[in-house]
């Protein structure tokens, strides 16, 4: 009986409209916030937007963050999929620039770039994916809920990478604890270097190739989901626990196999940041973006095309916010934290706030497009 | 003047999206009569008894209680005009008892202790008055369902109803039980109590009411004295063309045994022997029916049969495969086996709800081919394969896109029977075929298993439904207490024999 099933929106308004709507709803109050502080709130969106679009340099600085949003978006969504909520993102990046600084540290005087690099990407997946194969194993086997667990598997990787950026990895004779810087073959080259070999200029940000890989990660976790069979039981596990078991899909292991992929994905933030912009293994080059990767997901409603989108969203919202605190002494950092958070409370948390009014404003124009419900109801 | 009616719906319009649940819908229930109402799934009936409970409200019409307009909000409107409703799935508080369940929230007085004695008076009362005997101390969780029901019951009266609707009162009960409700439903009417009873079952609506309305897609279509018409003019009503209730059923012709199951045995986690030493075999071209009151080890045999559960004793021999608590099978090498499985919750395990219809018609054979290949899901195959399932089970709307909620029960049921007769399994494990599903369906769905019964399948069915049972199966087993209590050929089983198995141990 249709009774009280929520009747769906049009796709348009539930992934274009919606989300939208929620933004601006979240820039509103943020407004209020910035006139408190004595900002003109149009002058504060206009330097935001400037700041996050307004020349090469900031657009290369706004897709730079994204593409770190991205993979940790990307990992949120993978595991909400099979139903896990993996909030380890962060530790799982840490791990995997530590995978990628490794490889780079200890091969960049001996393999060309052709091999070292691919090597460091698939360390910095591998490192990723066993930080979480962890809570995994424990979550499937053991019981332990990996909400718990993935959070405890932050502090600890942060614990391990102090250690060992002071301990052991500190560049002999440095005073703060970093690494050596890796060798040239090991360094992903930025956009900018790659667009001047064939003849654009542009501005110099730290965008590198890992843009791209992103990009390409994002058709990957699509194609995995929606068009193989294990993306399928995955999809089952999350949507149905009863009917995976019913239809003999081996829970425990697609639960962890889930949770690999998804610290796979979380460890390429090192990619970007470690072989792309940093150059050597430095301390809390992930801060941040594993937490930012559950808001980036939830506002692309766990898709791969949505989480790009929000990404980009997030970048701009990272780099903007920038360069308000720069533009205005009254406006400092943690306001800027607070606008954000902002757009994470509307965007998910408060997801569904608008909904029953965007349904009541939206059902005379699709009462007559008749749903599917009528159709099965009447047969 | 004769009184008026004790209650009167006047147009009563409910859309819920796009749907239109409610059209228009007038009807007048006299004081102290048993009213029937039925219709199929998405008939509207349903979401007409919850806006006169006020669960949901009306989007136009009116509603008149003895002849006077009222408006009900929400339940707590509903009761304060004396219209009670006892629901399809208890809202009881397992822990309390009896007594503690019926005065909650409605208790007489600030303090429990002179709550619950003044509530212990009153129930004393209504269950003189109306044969509804319970003990008011005994904790509900402890009741058998018929006693639960009973107690739903009471709490009603207990708050003043005149009017009890009851939804499909009758899906948990034994035939006994159903026999006795009835005897309380006529003492109530006896005592001036207007019953209102939902059901899809035409032999209850005979049995027990005086007036039976027939909604479907959300209108009144008729309305009969009981005495005056018969079941199949009722099932014509609802379906709205002509039903052939009876099968004509060809005897089966048994071949070898392609399931035997010895003394197979199940104990929970807190080591309750939930099956104990059971025996069957199920051969080609027959089904086997397992008749029983719910939670009698029914399910964990259809789950232990499906690879779902591991036994904890006994054999299952398939063929050359020997399956025991030492080597046990998962639900793919069931497949593999040649024994499908249409599960009994169809919504919990049967699909995947959000999942497009050509998504869940694989659920199961997701990996086998042409749905995989190679490591790559087929879209293209999926559809081909959905479309060429809605086809050949009637399966509407057709179209392999929809989601899986979005088809109606019956609809969703016909997909997964399709999906699991598709691969032409040896064995087909069955539960509760037609539970909750409209009549048009369930006439299909039967006719379906005889005929792959006669193709050469053996068919293993649980239904609580003992009609179905009846209907269908060529051998009875009667489960009790997690054993097997009888059993008795198709052609020689009744109700009361059987009735009297299920409740044996």
């Amino acid at each position: 009986m249709a009774a009280a099933r929520r009747r769906p929106l049009p796709i348009w308004v539930d992934a274009g409209l919606l989300p939208v709507v929620n933004v601006l709803l979240a820039l509103s109050v943020a407004g209020l916030i910035v006139l408190a502080a004595g900002v003109d709130p149009i002058d504060a969106v206009r330097v935001m937007l400037v700041g996050a679009f307004g020349s090469e340099e900031a657009v290369g600085y706004t897709l730079y963050y994204a593409t770190n949003f991205v993979f940790t978006g990307l990992a949120v969504a993978l595991a909400f999929h099979a139903g896990l909520f993996n909030i380890g993102g962060e530790g799982q990046a840490y791990l995997g620039g530590l995978g990628a600084g490794l490889v780079a540290l200890g091969f960049d005087r001996i393999l060309p770039a052709a091999i070292l690099i691919p090597l460091a990407v698939a360390a910095a997946a591998g490192f990723g994916a066993a930080w979480a194969a962890i809570p995994g194993y424990l979550q499937a086997y053991r019981g332990s809920h990996i909400v718990v667990t993935t959070i405890m598997f932050n502090f600890i990787a942060a614990a391990l990478m102090v250690y060992l950026l002071v301990n052991v990895l500190i560049a002999p004779g440095s005073m703060s604890p970093e690494s050596r810087e890796i060798g040239a073959v090991a360094q992903l080259p930025a956009l900018h270097v790659l667009l001047r070999g064939i003849g654009l200029t542009v501005a110099p940000s730290p965008l590198n190739l890992s843009a791209v890989w992103a990009a390409l990660c994002c058709v990957a976790v699509w194609l995995f989901l929606w068009r193989t069979p294990r993306g399928y039981e995955l999809r089952v596990l999350g949507h149905n626990a009863d009917a995976a078991r019913y239809a003999g899909i081996d829970v425990g292991r697609t639960t962890v196999l889930a949770l690999c992929l998804s610290g796979a994905l979380a460890g390429f933030v090192g990619v970007n940041e470690i072989l792309g912009v940093q150059h050597r293994l430095i301390l809390d080059f992930a801060a941040g973006y594993g937490f930012g990767g559950i808001a980036v997901a939830l506002i692309g409603r766990n898709h791969p095309a949505g989480v790009a989108l929000a990404s980009i969203l997030f970048g701009a919202l990272y780099q903007g916010g920038a360069e308000l605190a720069f533009d205005f002494p009254s406006i400092t950092r943690d306001m800027v934290v607070v606008i954000q958070g902002l757009v994470i409370l509307f965007s998910g948390a408060l997801a569904n706030l608008v909904r029953p009014w965007l349904e009541a404003a939206i059902a005379p124009f699709v009462r007559d497009a008749r749903g599917v419900d009528a159709i099965a109801e009447e047969s | 003047m004769p009184p008026p009616p004790v209650i009167e719906l006047r147009a009563i319009d409910k859309w819920f999206g796009a749907v239109h649940a409610n059209r228009g819908v007038s009807l007048a229930i006299a004081r102290g009569t048993i009213t029937g109402i039925i219709g199929e799934n998405g008939a509207g009936k349903s979401t007409l008894m919850n806006i006169l409970y006020g669960l949901v409200e009306a989007d136009g019409g009116q509603i008149l209680v003895d002849g006077a307009p009222v408006r009900l909000r929400r339940p707590a409107d509903a009761i304060a005009h004396g219209i009670g409703m006892v629901h399809q799935h208890f809202l009881l508080v397992d822990r309390l008892t009896v007594l503690e369940n019926v005065a909650l929230g409605a208790e007489a007085a600030p303090l429990l202790g002179r709550a619950l004695r003044a509530a212990r008076v009153e129930l004393a009362r209504l269950e003189r008055d109306y044969g509804l005997e319970v003990d008011p101390d005994a904790p509900v969780g402890a009741l058998p369902i018929g006693a639960q029901q009973r107690v739903e019951i009471l709490k009603a009266l207990y708050r003043g109803a005149r009017v009890l609707i009851l939804d499909e009162p009758t899906a948990v009960l034994t035939p006994q039980e159903t026999d006795r409700l009835f005897r309380i439903l006529r003492s109530l009417k006896a005592g001036g109590v207007t019953v209102i009873l939902i059901t899809h079952k035409l032999r209850e609506i005979m049995a027990a009411t005086d007036t039976v309305v027939v909604m479907r897609r959300g209108e009144v279509v008729a309305e009969r004295a009981t005495a005056a018409t018969d079941r199949e003019a009722l099932a014509e009503l609802m379906v709205g063309r002509k039903v052939r209730l009876a099968l004509d059923k060809a005897p089966a012709v048994p071949g070898p045994p392609a399931l035997v199951v010895e003394r197979l045995g199940l104990r929970d986690r807190r080591g309750v022997a939930v099956l104990d030493d059971v025996d069957l075999a199920l051969n080609a071209g027959e089904i086997v029916g397992i008749a029983g009151v719910s939670g009698n080890g029914q399910s964990e045999l259809l789950e232990v049969l499906a690879g779902m559960r591991a036994p904890t004793a006994g054999r299952i021999t398939i063929g050359a495969r020997i399956i025991t608590r030492h080597a046990p099978a998962d639900p793919a090498e069931m497949r593999a086996l040649g024994v499908a499985h249409v599960p009994e919750d169809r919504r919990r395990f049967g699909l995947v709800a959000p999942f497009e219809a050509r998504e869940s018609a694989v659920l199961g054979y997701q990996r086998r081919a042409p749905f995989s290949r190679r490591g790559w899901l087929d879209p293209a195959a999926l559809s081909r394969h959905c479309r060429a399932l809605m086809t050949h089970f009637d399966v509407r709307p057709p179209i392999p896109t929809v989601p899986s909620a979005g088809l109606s029960g019956g609809n969703q049921q016909k997909l997964i029977l399709a999906r699991e007769i598709a691969p032409a399994p040896r064995v087909l494990l069955v539960g509760q075929p037609t539970r909750g599903i409209d009549i048009g369906a369930i006439e299909f769905i039967h006719r379906r298993l005889l005929a792959l019964r006669d193709a050469g399948c053996a068919i293993l069915m649980v239904s609580v439904e003992l009609d179905e049972i009846m209907a269908l199966a060529d051998r009875i087993l009667v489960m009790a207490g997690g054993r097997i209590a009888g059993v008795v050929a198709g052609a020689d089983a009744d109700e009361r024999r059987l009735g009297l198995m299920m409740t044996a141990s």
